[in-house]
């Protein structure tokens, strides 16, 4: 018992830390999301963002389609790289993250030169005497941003718990009657569940509150929450009530999709029964 | 001996990298009989087993089953089922769902899987596990659980890849009589591979015993122990004393500047041979009335007998005995005509 007392003060510096720089500014957003310009309390900021219902739409949809297409291409390269030989692994896994270590904007820039009417693409098909084509200023132009940027958070932990399944569960697999198929479903997601839902949340949170991708990408046509608080912030629009009503429904959102996502972790450890 | 081949294997060969694992490997496994692949580690044994399992694919040869072909078979259509060295047990799944795996997967209805399970938890001594955990099994009977989830969906053969080899000796010795009951009463053929030939020798009809390959010898435990066919299989399968000798004529054999009387025949005379004594064969007599005398050099004492090691006109000869000699004394030696096994010069 001690030894947690003593322990627990360890933890102290971080509480300080938080309160002021994580409690504190949450309650600064409820305040400001509750309040009118001149400090009345109202609930209009809350209730207005109903005339964004498109725009939170759009940016759970596109969030949406970038995670599932992220999970449809991590999880055979999670699988594929877990069965490399370990000198093999770290290569690959170097070669996953790479792109994580330029920066962000100077990626997602140079998507839009190769996306634009006379950019590198068009040119090439060009060549051909196609096109050109329509490609920037898309919604599949910000989808495509979104997984290039987050693809790696999929991988990530979809390979990290590939990692930790023996060969022989899948041979034990094979042996009992499971085509490739089966071993899909009844082995690999089942003991994948953790770091899928891991994946899930870490390309689906950034997907759904980005506003350079779709800023840079998609155009004026692309407006994603995002961009809409950026706005009431930075923006023409400037409205700090109405900007923290919006952040703080972003974070329910999210709430709601985390708590989604972790009830599926849990019931994929209890077995499938 | 049942005649009925169930698993034939025809001049297999595999090779890893450039390397021949197995060359040209060929085999009959009768039905309901119990086999094992005996070997020291990387002699082929473990490769054969997953080339009948279907998870290996030979470079050349071929695999039948039941007489048909089935190199094109992969594994999940084999009608064999495989106990894995490390259990290979899914660990999302409880005990239960484990065992009713293989069921499941055939589409079998609930009221008929949930019966199979338990009856098939109740012969491997687990009844009242199946809503346990996998991870709160000890490691015996986490290999239960393998078992069982093996045996549940009625396989023609059983592989088992050195089932026993995490377990303590006790627990080892406990399963191997176990697994020799399942296997007469489930009436199935079990093909299992081991390195430790005293465990192949307890469970076996038929011992296969390999060694860079290639099948070094084929026959029942007895067999195998008492005519070895070469000096590995004599060195692998218990302790032997192996001496060059000559065979100078049939029933007359001479080493250690002796003739002995012997029961084998059919080499040429004067043809050098190797000759195979058992060390608890060999009597220790007073010295002037042994066939050969040597000097004790050591004296260990191993609980059911004592280990002597006896210099013997320069070769080192191996003793098992009740009675203890000491170290430094002059000993005399008797080896009846039996007990003396020739085999023709190999070189190993």
């Amino acid at each position: 018992m001690l030894k947690s007392k003593a322990s627990r003060w360890l933890a102290g510096p971080y509480l300080v830390w938080m309160a002021l720089f994580i409690v504190v500014p949450l309650f600064i957003v409820i305040w400001y999301a509750m309040t009118t310009a001149d400090g009345q309390f109202t609930l209009d900021n809350l209730t207005q963002i109903g005339r964004y219902s498109s725009v939170f739409a759009r940016s759970l949809i596109l969030a949406a389609v970038s995670t599932v297409i992220c999970l449809v291409l991590a999880f055979p390269v999670g699988y594929f790289l877990s069965r490399l030989r370990a000198n093999k692994q770290h290569i690959m896994l170097m070669l996953v993250m790479l792109p994580m270590w330029m920066n962000f904007l100077l990626r997602t820039y140079a998507w839009m030169t190769l996306l634009e009417k006379n950019g590198l693409i068009n040119r090439f098909f060009g060549l051909f005497g196609l096109g050109p084509f329509n490609m920037i200023n898309t919604s599949g132009a910000v989808v495509l941003g979104m997984v290039y940027n987050y693809l790696p958070f999929m991988i990530l932990p979809i390979y990290t718990a590939m990692t930790k399944i023996d060969d022989s569960i899948i041979e034990a697999a094979q042996d009992l009657g499971c085509n490739v198929w089966q071993i899909l479903w009844r082995v690999l997601v089942p003991l994948t569940g953790p770091g899928i839902a891991t994946g899930i949340t870490q390309v689906f949170v950034p997907s759904v509150s980005t506003f350079i991708i779709s800023r840079m990408l998609g155009g004026g046509s692309n407006l994603l929450i995002g961009d809409l608080i950026e706005l009431q912030f930075l923006g023409n629009s400037y409205n700090l009530n109405l900007g923290s009503a919006m952040s703080l429904v972003l974070m329910v959102i999210v709430l709601l999709c985390m708590s989604f996502t972790s009830s599926f972790d849990e019931s994929e450890m209890e077995g499938v029964m | 001996m049942n005649e009925n081949i169930i698993v034939s294997l025809k001049d297999i060969v595999v090779d890893f990298d450039g390397q021949k694992v197995l060359d040209g490997l060929s085999l009959d496994i009768h039905d309901k009989e119990f086999v094992t692949f005996l070997g020291p580690s990387g002699c082929g044994k473990t490769t054969t087993l997953r080339v009948i399992a279907g998870f290996i694919t030979p470079k050349s040869g071929n695999v039948f089953f039941d007489g048909k072909d089935i190199a094109d078979l992969p594994p999940y259509k084999r009608p064999v089922n495989t106990v894995f060295q490390k259990y290979a047990l899914f660990p999302h799944l409880n005990v239960f769902e484990n065992v009713a795996f293989g069921l499941r997967l055939k589409k079998l209805p609930e009221e008929e899987i949930r019966p199979k399970v338990l009856e098939m938890l109740e012969i491997v001594g687990l009844k009242g596990y199946e809503r346990r955990s996998i991870h709160q099994l000890s490691g015996g009977q986490q290999q239960r659980v393998a078992i069982a989830r093996s045996l549940v969906n009625q396989p023609r053969v059983l592989l088992l890849d050195e089932p026993l080899g995490a377990l303590d000796l006790k627990l080892r010795k406990e399963m191997q009589l176990e697994l020799k009951r399942l296997q007469r009463e489930m009436n199935i053929t079990f093909v299992y591979v081991t390195h430790d030939q005293e465990e192949a020798l307890t469970m076996s009809d038929t011992v296969v015993v390999m060694s860079g390959g290639n099948i070094q010898q084929i026959g029942s435990p007895q067999d195998i122990y008492n005519e070895p066919r070469n000096a590995f299989v004599a060195r692998f399968i218990g302790d032997s004393n192996i001496v060059d000798g000559l065979m100078i004529k049939d029933f007359l054999v001479s080493f250690g500047g002796h003739d002995f009387t012997c029961v084998d025949r059919g080499f040429k005379p004067n043809e050098p041979v190797q000759v195979v004594i058992r060390p608890e064969d060999v009597q220790i007599v007073p010295p002037s009335v042994g066939m050969l005398t040597g000097l004790v050099r050591e004296v260990i004492f191993k609980g059911v007998h004592f280990e002597m090691h006896v210099d013997v006109e320069g070769y080192e000869w191996l003793i098992h005995s009740t009675q203890a000699s000491q170290p430094g004394e002059i000993i005399g030696m008797n080896i009846g005509p039996d007990e003396i096994h020739i085999m023709a010069r190999t070189e190993v």
